[in-house]
């Protein structure tokens, strides 16, 4: 298995305030990796520092072999912000063909990228005009645009009809097949299934990096949103086992 | 920095302004507009002997002073924008590099600007009969480099606003403290010597005083080009700054 992205030890401080305690996980290449959490887990935080644009107080992020952020990578990473990031007084078509032209790509390409998130009925409409999820996935578009080696996708799918939702997954494995590497994140537990592997996140710590099956493995039952809490309760007494024998709370924490 | 990617950066940035009607009409129109109140207030008062009327002296200083007032509030917005809305983030993680971004900016407003002072400069010297010895050419690069140092300026006070409320509040401590001190209101030589000594340090006061000598010589002065490379040096200082706020990892 070939990795694309290498988190180690992974502490980031906004403020005074810890955020990511020390996370360390490793993405395959050709994946669809899922990272799931609740809201304020620390997610676009992690997403952020995989991307390179996010001060990080200590540990290392490699991407296909590079220091996260290095210049070579700007042309093999797509980025999807969470806030849909598009100009609103252009129309979809212009901002995908915008910012594929940054790559060095023509009109056949912008269109491409914008019938892959079903947008091509919209193409002409300016985007300040269009609902939240096809705001959203004028964005996803302008993020795919650039045939990317890897995709960091922030919650991609927030707000998209279910059947819009199903064919984006679709199109995400298809990627994966073609050997991209992407790495989503969602803080609705029935999109984990849809996922090759897992993330899950919690309080700036990962509680599981694995299969989806292994994880349904480890905590013992089918229903993913169930394994997250049996996971966080798992690792919760732990937790309580390591303040009792340090006796010493903020240290353990 | 690469003249692809300035280039599609300045289209994508005209291409904003194109969508926005009624922004391109009101970069055309007002200052025409404050011009004409300027012809009925001052058109015919009476000018001292031997001197420019003062119609002639004001609209000759304001054809210089509206594009670099007008495009320092829309760049400062238009960045601001760029930088609350994550497009700024999502362009640093692309092959765009700052420069390209910061002169894209200056060439599409720069670009706005000729239009602008094209079209205030036609009324001032048809509609109101403006006079001056130089040539109107001068007039108008003057003012589109005037323009290009709003731009700039705008560009890199945009780094100190949080919110479009904060943003506007820098044109009166950018722009007014340079219109005040430029030479218009009182002249330069009968300030105090520490207002004279700020004055020297604003870069609008090179350009009132370019646009005053082309008012009052036929030919082009050796002062009038050493006022506009003073501004342009301005320009280029005010773009190296505004460079330096983009970054590309935040907290």
């Amino acid at each position: 298995m070939e990795t694309a992205i290498e988190v180690r030890d992974l502490v980031v401080t906004r403020g005074k305030r810890q955020v990511l305690h020390g996370i360390g996980c490793t993405v395959p290449r050709g994946s669809v990796t899922g990272l799931l959490g609740p809201s304020g887990s620390g997610k676009t935080t992690l997403l952020r520092a995989i991307v390179g644009v996010q001060i990080v107080a200590g540990g290392s992020v490699t991407v296909l072999g590079e220091p996260a952020g290095a210049r070579s990578l700007r042309r093999r990473l797509g980025y999807l912000t969470q806030a849909p990031s598009v100009y609103p007084d252009l129309t979809v078509r212009e901002n995908t063909r915008y910012f594929g032209r940054l790559y060095g790509l023509g009109r056949a390409d912008a269109d491409r990228a914008i019938a892959d998130v079903g947008l091509a009925d919209a193409a002409d409409q300016l985007v300040g005009t269009l609902s939240g999820g096809q705001r959203s996935r004028a964005s996803l578009a302008c993020a795919l645009v650039g045939r990317p080696e890897v995709v960091i996708l922030d919650e991609p799918t927030v707000g998209q009809d279910p059947v819009l939702r199903a064919e984006l997954w679709e199109r995400f494995h298809a990627m994966a097949a073609e050997g991209t590497t992407l790495l989503v994140s969602s803080h609705v537990m029935d999109e984990a299934a849809r996922c090759d592997r897992l993330l899950l996140i919690r309080e700036g710590r990962l509680i599981a990096d694995d299969t989806v099956s292994a994880v349904r493995t480890a905590a013992g039952t089918d229903d993913l949103e169930e394994a997250f809490l049996r996971l966080i309760r798992t690792n919760e007494l732990a937790d309580e086992d390591g303040l009792a024998r340090t006796g010493d709370g903020r240290a353990a924490r | 920095m690469s003249l692809r990617i300035l280039a599609v950066t300045t289209g994508r940035i005209l291409r904003q302004l194109r969508h926005d009607r009624r922004t391109v009409a009101m970069l055309l129109v007002v200052p025409v507009v404050l011009l004409t109140l300027l012809y009925y207030m001052f058109g015919d008062q009476p000018a001292p002997p031997g001197q420019p009327g003062v119609f002639d002296r004001i609209a000759l200083v304001m054809l210089g002073v509206f594009p670099f007032v007008i495009m320092f509030l829309v760049t400062s917005i238009a960045m601001l924008r760029e930088r609350t809305s994550g497009t700024l983030e999502r362009l640093l993680t692309t092959p765009l590099g700052k420069l390209d971004l910061l002169f894209g900016y200056g060439l599409a407003f720069g670009l706005a600007a000729a239009v602008q002072a094209g079209v205030a400069a036609g009324a001032a010297y048809w509609l109101f009969d403006l006079s001056t010895a130089g040539n109107a050419g001068l007039v108008v690069l003057i003012a589109v480099v005037n323009a290009v140092l709003g731009v700039a300026l705008g560009l890199f006070c945009s780094a100190f606003a949080q919110t479009e409320f904060q943003a506007v509040q820098f044109m009166p401590v950018v722009v007014i403290p340079q219109i005040l001190l430029c030479g218009l209101f009182v002249a330069r030589d009968q300030m105090a010597g520490w207002l004279q000594a700020i004055s020297n340090a604003l870069p609008l006061s090179y350009a009132v005083e370019a646009l005053q000598q082309v008012g009052a010589h036929a030919e082009p002065t050796g002062t009038m080009w050493r006022d506009v490379a003073v501004v342009s040096g301005a320009v280029v200082v005010a773009l190296v700054l505004a460079a330096a706020t983009l970054r590309r990892r935040t907290g």
